[in-house]
């Protein structure tokens, strides 16, 4: 057999039926993870045809975007506050209580962000295929799983047959080479990858990310790096399963025990890379060169070292209007300016991981007069460690707010908002105009670039506090 | 089940002149807590559209007389790009329009258009560059030949994946398709892990 790539494996495992020039492959899907939001009217069609979920099994629910994060409205009996929000998470429990799918509701304290709860719960698995009808199902391409975000019909699809038409993608190698400087974070390598290859530099294209950097980032911090696979326009990101995949993976609740521990790993071994292998393109980035990274526009791509200054495309209406829209002009530096909101959040930088960075940041200072930052858990789980930790202490002394979990401001459905005109430092992965809230002006990057701009209520390069 | 066919349209056209059009922009994300996909054309491009206040922004294209009744919205590359939300085409779909033309489409929204009969047309650079000069250019698009035909009838063509292709112009759907792949999915999860 030729070489094949982790992509390719996982692609040919799980065909149904193989592509021809007439039909899409029919590609078998392992793990449907669902959520509030894009679900529901999936369900409808369903009934409406008079089926069943296939794999109810193979099926996972939890709620997170229109979700608050208010204790009293989480565990409070405090009504939500929209109506609407309230009735898509009602539907929601008789949806899955109908179709025998398990779900993790509001008050269960395995709830948290889909992709947050995948991997910690143990079923985000490596060499499996998992969909999600949210675009950062990436995520789970950290473990080595060929993981992407659906639409409606097609959560429709996945609950009727457990499977999706599928044209075969084209593969992308990202080979980072060597090591990240001290203070410069995945979110920040990630960042620097989209700001090279642009918001549609990956379009068509499943990514793998590769090279001795890749090898020695945590899981948590490949899960952040293979998220924003999607920001570059990307079907599906992915790196290849090793002893940190295992490491993480073992004892997980609903990871494989005993001997099927021992031939699931077996089997995982034999996904990575073969040597030889080719991919359609191929790109090399150098880890050692980054600095930490900040947008300064309304795409991803629209990101620059944090020491940079704001560049200028005379003649470019459209770069022109994302610039107003900013309220920052071309050649403009980004350090020092004011910001009024701070978020360390979101399926990007939530896990335990990111919140012991900004804590670190944090530890022993307050944030600026003037400034709201809101610190919000990926999970519950995540949560209780870090509370157990003492994490939520630090965050509160420092006049912070310590929230449950969910998708909070990095969306702007559920109560959580940046007001017009506000500057806020996000750890979230969009930038669009009025993602946070209409009119907001999001600048995204790392938890400790977040902590380290709370405490001085300007854009900070957390390298200057480290120290 | 059958689906409304689709064969040709032939329309004036709005244009958009913005690279990098988000799932955001065509429909924010505080319009999708709701339980059905009727009734988001009001919400479509919400905070373009209208002011702080509601009242519609005279200056945005949507809102320009010569724009009602337009059924082809062309706009700058990479036009869909974001969240998975198919909720994007369904706005549009309500606002009227049956074809999205751009240089480059995100795949998601492409992908979520095609199962919802919004035509994701993707042309070269030059020819979307000369739409976004020509707003209310009177084109047709001829889903059979794959051609797009510009008012002085020149035609170019342009890609469409072959079974979405099939299914719009029968009007079939593709999930009747998978459920009729039943014995195959039974067969696969047989020996699947």
């Amino acid at each position: 057999m030729p070489p094949q790539t982790l992509f390719e494996k996982l692609w040919n495992q799980h065909l149904v039926c193989p592509e021809t020039p007439d039909t899409p492959a029919v590609l078998y899907i392992d793990l449907h993870l669902i959520h509030e939001v894009t679900s529901p009217q999936a369900f409808t069609v369903l009934k409406e045809r008079g089926l069943k979920v296939r794999c109810p099994d193979r099926t996972f629910a939890t709620m997170d975007h229109s979700t608050p994060t208010l204790t009293e409205q989480v565990f409070g009996g405090v009504p939500i506050t929209n109506d609407s929000a309230a009735r898509q998470i009602a539907r929601l429990e008789e949806n899955c209580r109908e179709q025998g799918i398990e779900l993790l509701d509001l008050q269960d304290q395995r709830r948290g962000i889909v992709h947050v709860i995948g991997p910690e719960l143990g079923l985000t698995r490596p060499g499996s295929t998992i969909v999600c009808g949210d675009s950062h199902t990436s995520t789970h391409g950290a473990f080595g799983a060929l993981a992407f975000g659906i639409g409606t019909t097609e959560v429709g699809h996945v609950f009727a047959t457990q499977c999706l038409l599928q044209r075969r993608p084209k593969t992308l190698a990202i080979d980072v080479t060597g090591e990240l400087p001290r203070g410069v974070a995945a979110k920040d390598l990630i960042l620097a990858i989209i700001g090279r290859i642009g918001v549609a530099g990956g379009t068509g294209h499943v990514i793998e990310y590769r090279g001795d950097a890749i090898r020695a980032l945590s899981m948590e911090e490949r899960m952040t790096v293979c998220n924003m696979s999607i920001e570059a326009g990307a079907r599906a990101g992915m790196i290849a399963p090793d002893q940190t995949t295992f490491d993480y993976l073992r004892g997980r609740p609903f990871a494989p025990r005993g001997e099927d521990w021992d031939r699931a790993v077996q089997r995982w071994q034999q996904l990575p890379t073969d040597a030889g292998a080719r991919f359609d393109r191929q790109v090399e980035i150098d880890a050692s060169s980054l600095e930490p990274m900040i947008t300064y526009g309304t795409h991803p791509g629209m990101v620059m070292p944090i020491s940079g200054n704001v560049p200028s495309h005379p003649g470019d209406a459209v770069f022109d209007k994302a610039l107003r829209y900013m309220g920052l002009t071309a050649g403009e530096s980004i350090r020092n300016k004011p910001v009024q909101v701070v978020f360390v959040g979101s399926c990007t930088n939530a896990r335990l991981s990111d919140l012991r960075q900004a804590a670190d940041v944090l530890r022993g200072n307050r944030i600026a007069g003037g400034v709201r930052m809101l610190v919000v858990p990926g999970s519950q789980p995540v949560k209780q460690a870090a509370e157990a930790e003492g994490l939520d202490r630090i965050f509160v002394e420092a006049g912070a707010e310590w929230r449950e979990s969910g998708c909070s401001m990095c969306i702007g459905m559920n109560g959580d908002t940046v007001a017009a005109g506000q500057y806020s430092v996000s750890t979230s992965n969009r930038n669009f105009e009025g993602r946070q809230g209409a009119g907001a002006r999001t600048l995204l990057a790392s938890p400790a670039t977040a902590a380290a701009t709370a405490i001085r209520g300007r854009v900070t390069d957390p390298r200057e506090l480290l120290s | 089940m059958k689906t409304k066919p689709i064969t040709t349209l032939k329309s004036t056209t709005v244009a958009l002149p913005v690279t990098n059009v988000d799932t955001d922009q065509i429909i924010p994300a505080r319009f999708l807590t709701t339980t059905t996909r009727e009734g988001l054309g009001r919400h479509a491009f919400a905070d373009w559209r209208y002011g702080p206040d509601g009242t519609p922004k005279a200056d945005f294209v949507l809102n320009r007389p010569e724009a009602q009744g337009c059924r082809i919205l062309v706009a700058g590359r990479n036009f869909g790009c974001g969240s998975s939300r198919e909720h994007a085409p369904w706005a549009l779909l309500d606002c009227g329009f049956q074809a999205v033309i751009s240089s480059e489409i995100a795949d998601i929204f492409r992908s979520n258009a095609l199962k919802n009969g919004l035509l994701p047309i993707a042309v070269e650079e030059s020819v979307n560059d000369w739409l976004l000069a020509h707003p209310g250019a009177e084109i047709t698009i001829d889903l059979e030949q794959t051609t797009l035909t510009l008012p002085d009838g020149r035609s170019v063509t342009f890609p469409i994946e072959s079974f979405a292709r099939y299914c719009l112009l029968n009007g079939v759907d593709q999930l009747g398709f998978l459920l009729g792949r039943d014995a195959q999915i039974t067969a696969f999860e047989s020996t699947h892990p």
